[in-house]
């Protein structure tokens, strides 16, 4: 996948999360906690939705890099970077 | 084999249901009774629709509300605000002798209540709320401390205190005369700071949307499916066998069926820790009406009343405290069609002993006699209805005892809540009322959370 169709998975997750919020908007260098009020649980569901989506597992430790979408997508291409798009 | 067993089919179970439906997990949820809800339900009698348990909704925050328990439960079940379609109160009343304070969903009406009716509490008042608003839930050590002893501390008019205090503990405390000051706080934002709301349809739009999104996702639910007992081996739960012999197997149990109640079906000879059971419990009236509370000059949404200036919150003596009810009419929400029916609903707090104890007979006398004398108590504050109804039904201890299976028919389960949900057995975990918050948004956000924290991490 190149960073543009991680990015479509990243926000197809927060789409399915918070369904009432608009994510045309989405400045991608700043924290989702600051833009979407997303707390510890949402940020669990992004997670198992990147387990269950695409069989990627993200340890616990790991999930300060989920802080906004350009460190999201920064921490997920060497993981991601092999699966066919879908 | 299942990943997780449910046992009850309340808010608390749908919602953890969901919750580890959504991850693929293979999930039953469990319910001893012919139909879902539990202490919230709804039933169709004589032609007519009835909802109980709920009046209303709180933390009731509009749409696009980014912070707080509603966004929060709404995302964690990908639902949307308009899943629930709620509209907001008209408007509530607290009423004692003398004085009455009203509130909405904005604190500025009951606010400036307050400012006309105890003129030198008001700055005391801005410091409550604002204690409140500062208060953190789960890192404050302050959590336990007396509520009662807090709020003097800060309001100085007795009066007033009550006030603050009735529509609180009606709608929340499990522990008589006081509350903890994290209860008091929860509370107090969700009714006051945040507010009331009920869908069109009542309860079973809600239980519906619930059952609906379980079953899209795979999950499981089997009615008439009583749990007779949870099976342990080795110090682990292994499954459970239903009251019809049927066995099932699962890697791990979560029950709302409540604390005592879960550690009486364990059945690991292990002496069984129990704790103090709830023993609050409610009467409640219904009256369908051949007209809109509001031709009668009805409008608040709910009236809290106390016929004296100190407030009671205990197991009456008698079969039921009349002395202090909660007059909820549905019809009184801000909806863009009004409902069918009137109805004036009636809450008080009842005693749990005398309504079990009684037989067949005496226990239909009874609910007529005390319907008559909660409803003559409540009209004392509403305009006199009673000319003008169609059909009743009334509910007491017993019936939320049939529905819900919790000792003593304990409304808001035990004062001691298990707030990690943990129990003896490592993969045995509680929700619901006993487990955390009250209330709807509360039960769903019980269920939420214990299925993340004890389900979902494996």
């Amino acid at each position: 996948m190149t960073d543009a169709a991680i990015r479509e998975v990243v926000l197809g997750i927060l789409e399915s999360i918070a369904p009432d919020e608009d994510l045309t908007q989405l400045d991608d260098a700043i924290n989702f906690r600051d833009q979407l009020e997303l707390d510890s649980m949402d940020f669990l569901d992004i997670v198992m939705e990147l387990r269950k989506r695409h069989r990627v597992q993200i340890p616990e430790d790991d999930y300060v890099n989920l802080a906004s979408m350009n460190s999201t997508v920064a921490y997920l291409t060497p993981m991601m970077k092999d699966i066919e798009k879908v | 084999m299942y990943d997780t067993i449910i046992i009850g089919a309340g808010m608390s179970g749908l919602a953890a249901g969901i919750r580890l439906a959504m991850f693929d997990q293979r999930v039953c949820v469990l319910e001893r009774h012919t139909t879902i809800g539990g202490l919230n339900s709804f039933y169709r009698l004589r032609g007519r629709d009835y909802d109980v348990g709920l009046h209303a909704l709180t933390n009731i925050t509009p749409k696009g509300t980014k912070k707080g328990p509603l966004a929060k439960l709404l995302r964690q079940l990908r639902m949307s605000w308009d899943d629930f379609a709620i509209s907001s109160q008209l408007g509530s009343k607290i009423i004692f002798p003398g004085v009455q304070l009203r509130f909405d969903n904005d604190i500025a009406l009951l606010r400036s209540e307050v400012k006309n009716e105890f003129p030198d509490q008001v700055d005391n008042f801005d410091r409550l709320i604002s204690e409140i608003a500062d208060f953190d839930d789960l890192g404050s050590d302050e959590q336990h401390i007396s509520a009662r002893v807090r709020v003097a501390e800060i309001i100085s008019d007795p009066l007033l205190v009550e006030m603050l205090f009735c529509p609180l503990m009606f709608y929340g405390s499990a522990r008589e005369q006081d509350m903890d000051w994290g209860q008091f706080s929860i509370m107090f934002r969700s009714i006051f700071l945040e507010g009331l709301g009920r869908p069109h349809a009542g309860v079973r739009l809600i239980l519906k949307q619930l059952v609906r999104k379980y079953r899209e996702l795979g999950g499981e639910l089997k009615l008439r499916a009583g749990v007779k007992e949870i099976v342990v081996d080795g110090g682990h739960a292994t499954g459970v066998i239903l009251e019809s012999g049927e066995q099932l197997e699962a890697r791990r149990v979560l029950s709302s069926a409540g604390w005592n109640e879960t550690m009486r079906l364990c059945d690991d000879g292990q002496p069984v820790t129990l704790r103090q059971s709830g023993r609050l419990s409610f009467c409640e009236t219904i009256a369908s009406l051949d007209l809109q509370p509001q031709e009668l000059g009805h409008r608040a949404t709910v009236t809290f009343f106390n016929d004296s200036n100190k407030f009671q919150w205990s197991v009456p003596e008698g079969p039921c405290d009349v002395r202090s009810g909660v007059i909820c009419s549905p019809n009184n929400f801000a909806y863009d069609e009004a409902l069918d029916l009137g109805t004036m609903r009636i809450t008080a707090l009842a005693n749990f002993d005398y309504w079990h104890g009684l037989d067949q007979r005496q226990y239909q006398l009874e609910k007529l006699r005390w319907y008559e004398r909660i409803t003559a108590s409540a009209v004392r504050f509403v305009p006199d209805y009673r000319s003008r109804v169609l059909d009743t039904d009334m509910f007491t201890p017993q019936t939320i005892v049939r529905f819900t299976g919790h000792d003593n028919g304990a409304v808001y389960g035990a004062p001691e809540k298990q707030l990690n949900g943990c129990t003896h057995l490592p993969n045995l975990f509680i929700c619901g009322t006993d487990q955390g918050f009250v209330g709807i948004i509360g039960s769903i956000l019980s269920g939420i959370s214990m299925a993340n924290q004890h389900c979902l991490r494996d």
